[in-house]
């Protein structure tokens, strides 16, 4: 029997993988059996380390995090902890007081900064180009260029004004549906 | 297309064109997208991922200039085809893993390429040649917009696109460079330079991604943090730190070039000559030497081979297609042997 992964070698190392509740038999020769499992121990440090990072939560709060559930797909917090991967978007949601300081610890940052999809841009468009005027305002401050962080402060004065005065009668764009 | 075409078809990464071609072999963008409410593959049943890709495919056709692309479902490829894709680093070896509703576009230039039910959704990648991380990262931006407007993508204002692992919330974006950097191996510089490199938050993998060794003095250097800065800003960084490796490799070379140019040729004539001459050999010896015959031509010590014939046997050695060249399954031997008859065969050509 060859190996499942390259097809090249004599199978030697036969495994039982288990996904979706089904069980799958994965033959594989000792090279390739030797690459899976390079990478089952860097999957399993991945989520020791995620696991990790997500005990910094008070005992008193363990069981009321553990217990913590996703309504949309039913993956609960406990499930996270020892895998290490959401079980869909709205996991964000709903975990969202624990993942806050989880992505701030893995990213340095927890404020998104990139693209979106197109229907949410108006308001996001806005935020980021605040956040932009905001870091060359400091930049121009740290270089002592007074006039320009002047103009500068001005702009963000007018943005936030827009942005308050549209924010207060239009609802925040947020799910990403059309 | 079939996937025997792309035999007879140079990867964009190994044409040896663009920027620093030299050092850089080539620039690629990877973004991670996930369709709004619909569990990620590793959480969701069969009917589910059959759902989405389902819609993936649906949206593709969609997209007037993705007509070009073909998908290929995983279960539909046999072994030996998956191993071929990923020597052509069109493919992740955790997508040939056995599961259900996996698939693959690729368009016929090898540039963009979408792995349906891999870890996330889609997981698309485009690849240049040479140091070109923002043209890549403009033609993936475009591809993305367009997707988005089919489908409803999961996204916060907060953390930005929604990712199975937490390591890629916010852009989804890892924009990374593969270089060839024989000089800072073989001066033993590498090890500092890599240190440094973990230290500013990149990572440095093989030949062929996570968990995969360096070989052939092949370095694989991309952007670890995903939140908190723009797609830009990542590159941007990106760029600025590949640019200073590109600088130290060319000082290593040329110190090494005018210190011990004798033991530099030696070295590499001798990689050229058993490259030439020998009747059995295994990949990993195949790489190593080639590696220092690339060297060679970078620095003008091989004249006769250009830099492109020279990447082409890089891939064309490889095992999966060596036998999908014989069209035929190969023991390992059997392989070496054919693979010493092609590189004689390629390099006494000229
Ligand atoms: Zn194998
Ligand atoms: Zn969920």
């Amino acid at each position: 029997m060859l190996c499942d992964v390259c097809g090249k070698n004599q199978a030697t190392v036969h495994l039982t993988e288990i996904i979706d509740e089904q069980m799958n038999e994965l033959h594989l020769c000792e090279d390739c059996a030797r690459q899976k499992s390079a990478q089952m121990e860097q999957q399993f440090g991945l989520s020791d380390l995620l696991a990790g990072l997500a005990e910094f939560e008070k005992p008193a709060k363990e069981a009321e995090s553990i217990s913590l559930k996703c309504s949309n797909c039913g993956l609960t917090h406990a499930d996270f902890k020892k895998i290490g991967r959401l079980g869909c978007g709205e996991c964000y949601t709903s975990f969202k007081k624990y993942l806050g300081p989880l992505l701030k610890r893995i990213h340095g940052s927890n404020q998104h900064m990139g693209k979106s999809p197109l229907k949410v841009t108006k308001v996001l468009k806005k935020k980021i180009d605040l956040q932009d005027l905001r870091n060359s305002l400091q930049k121009a401050i740290e270089q002592e260029a007074f006039e320009e962080a002047a103009k500068i402060r001005d702009q963000i004065r007018e943005l936030e004004r827009k942005f308050s005065q549209e924010h207060s009668n239009d609802t925040e764009e947020k799910d990403g549906t059309k | 297309m079939g996937l025997n075409d792309l035999l007879n078809h140079t990867s964009e990464w190994l044409k040896g064109t663009g920027p620093h071609s030299d050092i850089v072999i080539s620039s690629r963008v990877r973004l991670a997208r996930n369709i709004d409410k619909l569990p990620f593959p590793h959480w969701g049943n069969k009917k589910q991922s059959e759902q989405v890709l389902k819609a993936i495919e649906e949206a593709i056709q969609r997209i007037d200039y993705l007509k070009p692309t073909t998908v290929f479902k995983l279960s539909d490829i046999d072994s030996l085809d998956k191993q071929f894709l990923i020597e052509r680093h069109l493919m992740s070896i955790e997508h040939a893993q056995k599961a259900d509703n996996k698939a693959i576009v690729i368009d016929e230039d090898e540039v963009l390429t979408i792995m349906i039910n891999e870890e996330d959704h889609i997981r698309m990648q485009v690849m240049q040649s040479g140091f070109n991380l923002f043209e890549a990262w403009n033609i993936i931006n475009k591809i993305d917009d367009s997707l988005a407007k089919e489908l409803r993508i999961a996204f916060l204002p907060d953390w930005g696109y929604l990712t199975a692992c937490p390591t890629n919330t916010g852009t989804g974006m890892r924009g990374s460079v593969m270089l060839h950097l024989p000089a800072l191996v073989i001066t033993r510089q590498i090890d500092r330079v890599l240190a440094a490199i973990s230290k500013l938050s990149f990572t440095t993998r093989g030949l062929y991604g996570e968990g995969t060794q360096a070989s052939g003095n092949f370095f694989q250097i991309s952007n670890q943090v995903s939140l908190g800065h723009s797609e830009e800003g990542i590159i941007d960084n990106l760029t600025g730190l590949i640019r200073q490796i590109i600088e130290q490799e060319n000082q290593a070379r040329q110190a090494m070039f005018s210190k011990n140019q004798a033991v530099l040729e030696d070295r590499i004539n001798r990689s050229l000559g058993i490259l030439r001459s020998a009747h059995i050999i295994s990949s990993q010896e195949t790489i190593e030497l080639l590696s220092m015959v690339r060297l060679g031509a970078d620095l003008g010590i091989i004249k006769d081979i250009d830099r492109r014939r020279i990447n082409e046997l890089f891939i064309i050695t490889l095992p999966a297609h060596l036998q999908k060249t014989e069209n035929k399954k190969l023991t390992s031997i059997e392989r070496d042997v054919k693979r010493a008859e092609l590189i004689r065969n390629k390099l006494n050509l000229s």
